[in-house]
């Protein structure tokens, strides 16, 4: 994905986010939300391998390799930053004490289901890491990813095809085109983006979706 | 006189036998006990099982106990990490069996076992592919799997300061699963980076009591922990 459109859509998550906020960036694409969240509000980062507060990538030089988050890149501590073990931290997830996880997905179903750790190739090595986790660690899953995959078709379906991750986890979806919020009534779009029409996004996407929700046309960039 | 300080690893590692479940504190390269993996490769112990959140990058530390052979089982969250090819080859070829572990699961059954809970419900993971087989119950409306304890026998840490009682102090994103894995094992073996006098460290800031230490150490440099992204 152009990098421009990788923080554009960082950007859109990161404005939605409020001040005082527990949020969990995850590994890749989710990590640039840390750039675009505003210096001057309280939003507390929560980093699985035991840390908590606010912090930016490590300087040049200033690297401390005891001093990582999850993706194991060196970070520089702020203010306020407060460190614990594996058990507490993973606690803090599980026992529903996050407000926003941020994570990057394969595939995500009209129902909520989140498939983000496997492919499904036989010969794949297994390997979760917190993905299981931080699915169903926070009050809401955000999901930040192409619409569409690198085959054209729309990563959003009306069922997974990949082994999940979690089930009816997913509560947002921002995509390259839309943000799109999952309901039991129904799959609500809230943002065209890009000049996207509800007509090209409808027939890009296997799921019928609401666009009487549409708040924000964003028809200039992204 | 209590004194859990021994002169050297290979001291504080001498007694391992084969077919011991040996937990490896860390998180990648932050908070591994370098020093402690060399010296249970020299001491020789096989038919081990290995917890620990990844699986060794590189030739060095768990790759390099892995490359020895000496490692029959792992229990880990995260296999993958970039340059993990020595756990690769042996996976692909048969010789290592893998139990996938999500890592809060792994955490909180290794923190099971060091409190004495015979089991745990947990929601990670419920109708995925790492849950199958497993007892299910549903309670107050939420989806849960049945998980065990990891019980330990010896965990090998890295702690940033201890005493000769054992009372251990951490640092920064280092201390990840140390804490637990020490609670989990039935000996726990810290390398630290700084022996103090007893009452040197704060109580209020002591994260690991010495009733969950068997030795400590007094770190010594080996070749450096991969630092790569992965």
């Amino acid at each position: 994905m152009d990098k421009d459109i990788r923080n554009a859509i960082a950007a859109r998550v990161a404005r939605d986010i409020p001040e005082g906020a527990y949020v969990n960036l995850g590994i890749g694409l989710p990590t640039l939300v840390a750039n675009h969240l505003p210096e001057d509000k309280d939003i507390f980062l929560h980093s699985e391998n035991g840390v908590l507060g606010r912090w930016v990538a490590a300087p040049p030089g200033e690297e401390d390799w005891d001093m990582i988050n999850a993706g194991k890149e060196p970070i520089k501590p702020l203010p306020g930053v407060v460190f614990f073990h594996h058990a507490d931290s993973f606690g803090m997830m599980r026992g529903g004490h996050l407000d926003v996880c941020v994570l990057g997905a394969f595939q995500v179903a009209a129902n909520g289901d989140l498939a983000n750790w496997h492919t499904g190739a036989p010969d794949a090595i297994p390997a979760v890491g917190g993905a299981m986790d931080l699915a169903i660690g926070a009050k809401r899953i955000f999901v930040m990813m192409d619409h569409l995959g690198k085959d054209g078709q729309s990563k959003f379906l009306a069922q997974c095809t990949y082994p999940l991750t979690g089930l009816g986890c997913v509560s947002r979806v921002y995509t390259d085109l839309a943000t799109l919020e999952l309901t039991s009534e129904g799959v609500k779009v809230l943002e065209l983006v890009g000049g996207t029409t509800a007509e090209r996004l409808q027939e890009l996407t296997p799921v019928p979706l609401d666009f009487s929700f549409v708040t924000v046309a964003s028809a200039a960039g992204f | 006189m209590i004194n859990k300080l021994l002169p050297s690893a290979a001291d504080a590692l001498a007694n391992i036998p084969d077919g011991a479940v040996v937990a490896v504190g860390g998180f990648g390269g932050a908070g591994m006990p370098d020093d402690l993996i060399q010296a249970l490769i020299a001491q020789g112990a096989r038919d081990l099982t290995l917890v620990s959140n990844n699986a060794g990058q590189g030739d060095s530390g768990l790759a390099a106990l892995l490359k020895a052979g000496r490692v029959r089982r792992i229990l880990c969250s995260y296999p993958r990490m970039v340059g993990s090819y020595v756990f690769e080859e042996l996976y692909r070829a048969g010789k290592i069996e893998l139990e996938i572990v999500p890592q809060g699961n792994l955490a909180e059954r290794l923190r099971a076992a060091g409190c004495g809970i015979g089991a745990l419900y947990t929601p990670t993971g419920y109708g995925t592919l790492l849950a199958e087989g497993k007892e299910t119950r549903v309670i107050d409306g939420r989806n849960y799997v049945l998980e065990y304890p990891i019980n330990v026998d010896y965990a090998l840490i890295n702690a940033e300061e201890g005493d000769r009682w054992g009372n251990l102090v951490y640092r920064k994103t280092a201390r990840n699963f140390s804490p637990i894995m020490a609670m989990a094992a039935s000996s726990t073996i810290a390398s630290v980076g700084r022996v103090v006098e007893l009452g040197e460290l704060d109580p209020e800031r002591v994260i690991t009591p010495g009733i969950f230490v068997k030795h400590i150490v007094l770190r010594t440099d080996v070749a450096p922990a991969q630092q790569q992204v992965g």
